[in-house]
């Protein structure tokens, strides 16, 4: 295969891209969040924590945006 | 009728301002010249940030979902919250793999996924293949966001068809006219509504119904009280299985539509793709939000409408807003799952009008096409691809296109191995990716075929969620079909891969290299479309 710009190869690779897995693990493991307790604001944990990983979804994102930009 | 005056009136008023924006947004970012696809298709290529956010959120957040997501969450429980596992995963999944297409796009001047797969593996019937699972996919998708509006037509007591005939014509005669402009502009108004209307309920009805702790507390006293074992404000033993290849598998699919590439590929360089992959999930945010609207219909006591002895699920928000809210706010909330509707009506029939351009009227029937002609042919067909869907819905039973839409959910997932495998490896040969596609389309077909929906009756077709005791699996587990019939399908296209080789059967020509997936704008091949590149 060969490169558009000698003397330059780019690519997307880095190590940092590995974050990524977690947002897109943890949201399957359903054993972490399949249950009633702790409640938090009324919200059954099933619900809070999913909403939660919206966070993680965000922040990882984002590290690895700014670290690979 | 006289009860809902309020509500029609502010409707009518925002859809007359929105359908307003659409015509002028030819205006908008006014290039020298529509008459390409570049132009009229893709916006120009130059969406950034914010445009490109408020694009993409009201292009996958749909007004169907905003109806059909609560109305499942009310009837199945914990099941219908998958959409929010589906929008938190689909982001990061997608984060790389849609920066080297838009990359490998720009350089090569491609509109659609099927373009990309015309250069990748040099077959034009491979591109055939992946741009008739696009069409047939998309379409049933767009009669769906008329199902959305109707539900809330419905909501306020207005029956028959004209109404929904006339917000198609309007919604077909501005994105004729402006393009891929007119759903990017819409869009700003459109998400607006929908945010206000989200924060507004999930503060105020809770209030009304008691609390947090008591709509949940109701849904589980209502799910306790049916027969059915796998409802629930939690997921089962049965279904978590379930839950998650469903949400696994609509995430892969999500990028394969070919409206949502249509979004991806306007937008002006890598880092546009990359920010919004971490600013989307506000929107999943309001989805979660919405989905628990289910809830509170149940804690309220909503009943769905009725029509000809059958209770119309879908019309569970719009019912339960209509309750909640005084009639001005209803209004307003109505207009945003009815503009809800028009941006990815919009958006996708010009992704299908494309597809229809480039693979196959440049493909098959005018090889030597100009830009102009390919602009005039795909607006054309941008009006018959709404007309269709507006035909689908007056002329057969709406649950036709609920259906033709699972459908469309787990066949776009076939494409998968060519358009995002397709981006990171050559590997695969050209036959064993047709052989692959059509092994996973029959398996799926063969699993939906299978699945009953005992709570309408229905033999087939009733769902995604496939018995494993149908492949001799002791078990009442369920796995979502288009997750299997993936699996089907690599199988299929790896082993048909090693036998083609091994019979040397001659494959494509790879047009593309690979700094192509890591351009970016500034680029000296960015910067000049070459449009003859990806023949």
């Amino acid at each position: 295969m060969t490169t558009g710009e000698p003397g330059q190869q780019r690519t997307d690779r880095s190590p940092w891209n590995w974050l990524l897995v977690v947002p897109i693990a943890l949201p399957l493991l359903t054993f972490l969040y399949n249950g009633d307790e702790p409640r938090l604001f009324g919200w059954p944990l099933f619900y809070w924590l999913q909403v939660a990983f919206i966070v993680v979804g965000v922040t990882t994102t984002t590290i690895v945006y700014r670290m690979t930009k | 009728m006289s009860a809902h005056t309020t509500e029609l009136v502010v409707f009518i008023l925002l859809f007359a301002i929105v359908s307003g924006m659409g015509f002028v947004a030819a205006r908008w970012r006014r290039p020298n010249d529509l008459a390409s696809l570049n132009e009229w298709g893709l916006g120009g290529r130059s969406f950034g940030s914010w445009i490109t956010w408020f694009l993409i959120g009201g292009d996958l957040y749909t007004a169907y979902t905003f109806v059909a997501v609560p109305a499942l969450v009310f009837s199945s429980g914990a099941l219908g919250f998958y959409a929010l596992p589906y929008t938190v995963v689909v982001y990061p999944l997608v984060f790389l793999v849609l920066a080297r297409m838009w990359s490998v796009s720009h350089v090569h001047g491609f509109v659609t996924p099927a373009d990309f797969v015309r250069a990748r593996f040099g077959s034009p019937t491979l591109a055939l293949v992946i741009a008739i699972t696009g069409l047939v996919a998309t379409m049933p998708y767009i009669a769906l966001q008329l199902v959305g509006i109707e539900a809330v037509l419905k909501a306020m007591g207005i029956t028959g068809h004209l109404p929904i005939i006339i917000a198609f014509a309007i919604l077909a005669a501005y994105t004729y006219q402006s393009g891929l402009r007119a759903p990017a502009l819409i869009a700003f108004v459109k998400d607006s509504l929908i945010y206000i209307v989200i924060l507004a309920a999930v503060i105020y009805i809770p209030a009304k119904l008691g609390g947090w702790s008591s709509i949940f507390d109701a849904a589980a006293e209502k799910f306790a009280a049916t027969p059915n074992p796998n409802d629930g404000i939690l997921l089962t033993a049965n279904n978590q299985l379930q839950y998650v290849t469903l949400a696994f598998g609509s995430a892969l699919a999500l990028f394969l539509y070919p409206h949502s590439l249509t979004g991806v590929l306007a937008s002006k360089n890598r880092n546009v793709i990359k920010r919004n992959m971490s600013a989307l999930p506000a929107y999943s945010l309001v989805l979660g939000l919405i989905a628990l609207l289910g809830f509170m219909a149940i804690a309220a006591g909503t009943k769905p409408i009725t029509a000809g002895g059958k209770a119309d699920s879908n019309t569970i928000v719009p019912v339960l807003l209509d309750q909640m809210f005084p009639d001005w706010f209803t209004g307003v909330a109505y207009a945003a799952i009815g503009i809800g509707a028009l941006v990815p009506a919009a958006i996708m029939s010009i992704a299908a009008a494309n597809l229809f351009t480039r693979n196959i009227y440049r493909e098959y029937i005018n090889k030597n096409a100009t830009d102009s002609q390919e602009a005039s042919v795909s607006k054309i067909v941008s009006l018959v691809v709404k007309v269709g869907a507006v035909l689908c819905i007056l002329l057969l039973d709406p649950q036709f296109s609920i259906d033709l839409q699972l459908i469309g959910g787990v066949i776009i997932l076939q494409t998968l191995p060519s358009v995002a495998l397709g981006l990171y490896t050559r590997w695969f040969h050209k036959g064993g990716l047709i052989a692959g596609w059509a092994a996973g389309l029959a398996a799926g077909m063969w699993m939906l075929y299978l699945i009953p929906n005992p709570a309408n009756g229905k033999q087939h077709f009733g769902g995604s969620a496939f018995g494993l005791q149908n492949l001799g699996f002791d078990t009442t587990m369920t796995i979502y079909a288009g997750f299997l019939a993936l699996i089907v399908n690599l199988a299929v296209a790896a082993v048909g891969t090693l036998i083609f080789r091994a019979a040397k059967v001659a494959d494509g020509q790879d047009a593309t290299k690979r700094g192509d997936y890591f351009a970016d704008e500034g680029d000296p091949d960015v910067k000049d479309l070459d449009l003859a590149g990806s023949h």
